[in-house]
């Protein structure tokens, strides 16, 4: 595998974006919400891996976003670690915990997938709501600010940039794993399972890596929110956060890497937009999220980009080659 | 190719999004005096968030429509946060960044006040939160106030009156909710200054349907005296409910989580003799005319309920408190100066309010003491005030 992607040019766009940014923005709570779309893309970056290109559904994210949070608040503040050890270390304890659940919960499929994910993450979210002595209970604990050395982390500013270099990073490894022989498999095994089994492509051993992987996403981005947030709650690993991930990586485009970092960007912002309607908030809403899936059901990156292109097959079959060549 | 355009154009109009979608509605901010607040309107807390909010545009109105504070319009301006902590302190980085608030009211449970209380000091920005939690004020920050009574006060009321009964040894049974698990732990740690011994420890859990075995268990303790059932919502209905199936001969004690009309309909005859802590405010009728409290009481019970139609509660009671006190600190500052009115609310002294007489001082942010509890005994399936 090698580490050179074809469409580097997006990645560069991206970075552009995200340094002139901050000049347009006019003061820091516009900046939290860039910061908070940042942190949300990582998390449906990863997630996206999962069901784009696996095709496995997960409904349990958030619990590894809660694991990743809360882990580094513990870390951190009951054992006086420093903040980077903890969210490695963290990272680490998830990463084994989703390797040991994939394998049973990856042998199932569709509602089955769903339900063994949901139960993962509900199982999560009360352990994190009961064992008050560790994670402050309901009401959620405060977090220790992130330390470099000597160098407090600190305001929207400083975390801007943090998060910025983060997603480039989480988007250069996705459009890498993409483009690599664990992508092509991964597609095959969203394809068929049956047919990329004859193909000789071991499809428990690609799932459970997948599985891996995002869930690592998602506790990294945890562990950023909870010192960035300098506060961690049980809602942060609750179902509905699971839900609106998944909503995130469905609307932006499935199986596009770009589409979940739009996907992320447009439901943060959603909310805080449509909040001055107070009470019809919850309509538009849903009026958005309804009449994107009945007009691109394939999520907005994916749709528009086929509007745009003349002959999609071909230009499908060239992108294929390419990435063909690249490896 | 175009491929590769579509991105660029698309990751262009993310950009735009972010820099324009939100600037919708950000007015010029002129002179009206800015009160901001994030209250849990919908969601599981919107008992708590929906009585404030209409509480808060209630008096705004009715403070403008009597020409405003210092000359100058009141501007309410408000976020939903529902039942999340991450979206209070997004609202709350609004509301002093975007909207360049004077004041924030807000907070409707423990859980996002807590998790605003580091914005707000690095803003320096006067605070004053609805929610309950003792930590919000223990120790002192330099610009949190509160208005509701804490837990922990609820407990050493009802330890008082554990005292004046002579009762010894009792036995808890908690919700596990974020109220229920607060509590305990407060009354666990206070018993022992009130000389109280907890001899059976019992919890269940928020969508229990039956008590029964935890209530069972308690009754076959020895040396209970009385039970005490610190939760909230219907949790506490049907340990009472049990509790009457099971025949004890014991007194029950609630928290003033059940201070409501509902708890009586829902518990039904096991109600009687219950008896807990709760605000004034349920009983403002039934207090005596000399009682400093019952004029403020009336008025703003009959002012809620004419104007929503709703029973009034004591959460909205908080609310009108920290309206009134951060009005009357503007007032005595001459002006919404952040630290002026900051010292005065903390200098706020004998304000009768719907949750007690406030006296604050810098090393008391809530400024309420015991008699701030009335202890109530159902009756007839109504309250009524006990001495």
């Amino acid at each position: 595998m090698t580490l050179k992607h074809p469409s580097t040019g997006g990645l560069l766009i991206l970075a552009v974006i995200i340094a002139i940014l901050p000049s347009i923005l006019p003061n820091n709570f516009y900046m939290d919400v860039a910061i908070r779309i940042g942190l949300n893309a990582i998390v449906c970056i990863g997630l996206n891996l999962l069901i784009g290109y696996a095709g496995q559904i997960s409904l349990g994210h958030a619990g590894f976003v809660g694991l990743g949070a809360y882990g580094s608040a513990i870390l951190t503040g009951e054992f006086g670690w420093p903040a980077i050890p903890a969210m490695l270390v963290t990272a680490l304890f998830v990463a084994l915990l989703a390797f040991v659940l994939a394998r049973p919960v990856l042998r199932l499929k569709g509602h089955f997938l769903a339900m063994a994910t949901l139960g993962m993450g509900i199982i999560i979210s009360i352990v994190l709501n009961t064992e008050a002595r560790w994670t402050g209970g309901p009401d959620g604990m405060a977090v220790q600010p992130m330390m470099f050395f000597e160098y407090m982390v600190f305001g929207e500013a400083v975390w801007y940039w943090i998060v910025g270099a983060a997603l480039l990073i989480a988007v250069w490894l996705s459009l890498n794993l993409i483009d690599s022989p664990v992508g092509r498999a991964l597609r095959a095994v969203h394809g068929s399972e049956v047919a990329a089994e004859v193909c000789g492509v071991n499809t428990t051993q690609y799932k459970v890596k997948v599985f891996v992987i995002s869930a690592v996403f998602a506790s990294v981005s945890g562990s950023m929110l909870a010192h960035y947030g300098a506060f961690v709650s049980p809602e942060d690993a609750s179902f509905f956060r699971s839900i609106e991930l998944v909503t995130m990586v469905v609307l932006g485009g499935m199986a596009s890497t770009y589409g979940a970092v739009v996907g992320a960007t447009i439901l943060t912002i959603l909310p805080q937009a449509l909040a001055r309607f107070e009470d019809l908030e919850h309509m538009v809403f849903g009026l958005i999220l309804m009449l994107t899936m009945i007009f691109m059901p394939k999520g907005l990156v994916p749709t528009l980009s086929a509007k745009f292109r003349r002959s999609p097959v071909k230009v499908e079959a060239e992108s294929e080659a390419q990435g063909g060549g690249a490896t | 190719m175009i491929r590769k355009w579509v991105k660029k154009g698309l990751a262009a109009s993310v950009a735009a999004t972010v820099a324009l979608g939100i600037s919708y509605g950000n007015a010029v901010a002129a002179d009206p005096i800015k009160i901001g607040t994030f209250l849990s309107v919908t969601g599981p807390a919107s008992f708590l968030g929906d009585p404030e909010l209409k509480t808060l545009q209630i008096y705004v109105d009715e403070l403008n429509a009597g020409g405003g504070v210092l000359g100058r319009k009141l501007e309410l301006v408000h976020y939903d946060v529902q039942h999340d902590a991450k979206k209070a302190q997004t609202a709350v980085k609004r509301l002093i960044e975007d909207d360049k608030v004077d004041v924030i009211i807000g907070g409707s449970t423990s859980g996002q006040t807590m998790a605003v209380i580091p914005l707000m000091e690095a803003a320096e920005m006067p605070f004053i939160s609805l929610a309950g939690a003792v930590a919000i004020v223990e120790p002192v920050k330099k610009w949190t106030f509160k208005t509701p009574h804490t837990d922990k006060m609820a407990c050493a009321k009802i330890f008082e009156d554990m005292n004046k009964q002579g009762i010894k040894s009792i036995a808890m049974i908690s919700g596990t909710g974020g109220f229920g698990k607060s509590m305990r732990g407060q009354c666990t740690a206070l018993a022992p200054a009130y000389n109280i011994k907890i001899v059976a420890d019992e919890t269940y859990g928020p969508k229990d349907t039956d008590m029964t075995p935890q209530l069972t268990k308690i009754k076959n303790t020895d040396g209970v005296q009385a039970v005490l059932n610190p939760g909230f919502g219907q949790g506490p209905a049907i340990v009472t409910k049990n509790f009457g199936q099971l025949g004890f001969k014991v007194p029950m004690y609630q928290s003033h989580g059940v201070a409501s009309k509902k708890y009586i309909d829902l518990a039904g005859s096991a109600s009687e003799g219950v008896r807990l802590p709760a605000a004034a405010l349920l009983v403002a009728n039934k207090l005596p005319d000399n009682d400093p409290q019952k004029a403020v009481l009336v008025s703003y019970m009959s002012t809620y309920e004419s104007k929503t139609k709703d029973a009034v509660s004591t959460f909205g009671g908080h609310a009108y408190d920290g309206l009134q006190m951060v009005v009357a600190a503007m007032q005595r500052a001459g002006g919404t100066d952040k630290a002026k009115v900051r010292d005065e609310i903390e200098k706020t002294s004998g304000y009768i309010g719907t949750g007690g007489i406030v006296h604050m001082s810098a090393t008391d942010h809530l400024g309420l003491d015991l008699s701030a509890f009335k202890m109530l005994e159902i009756r007839n399936g109504d309250w009524s005030l006990i001495k």
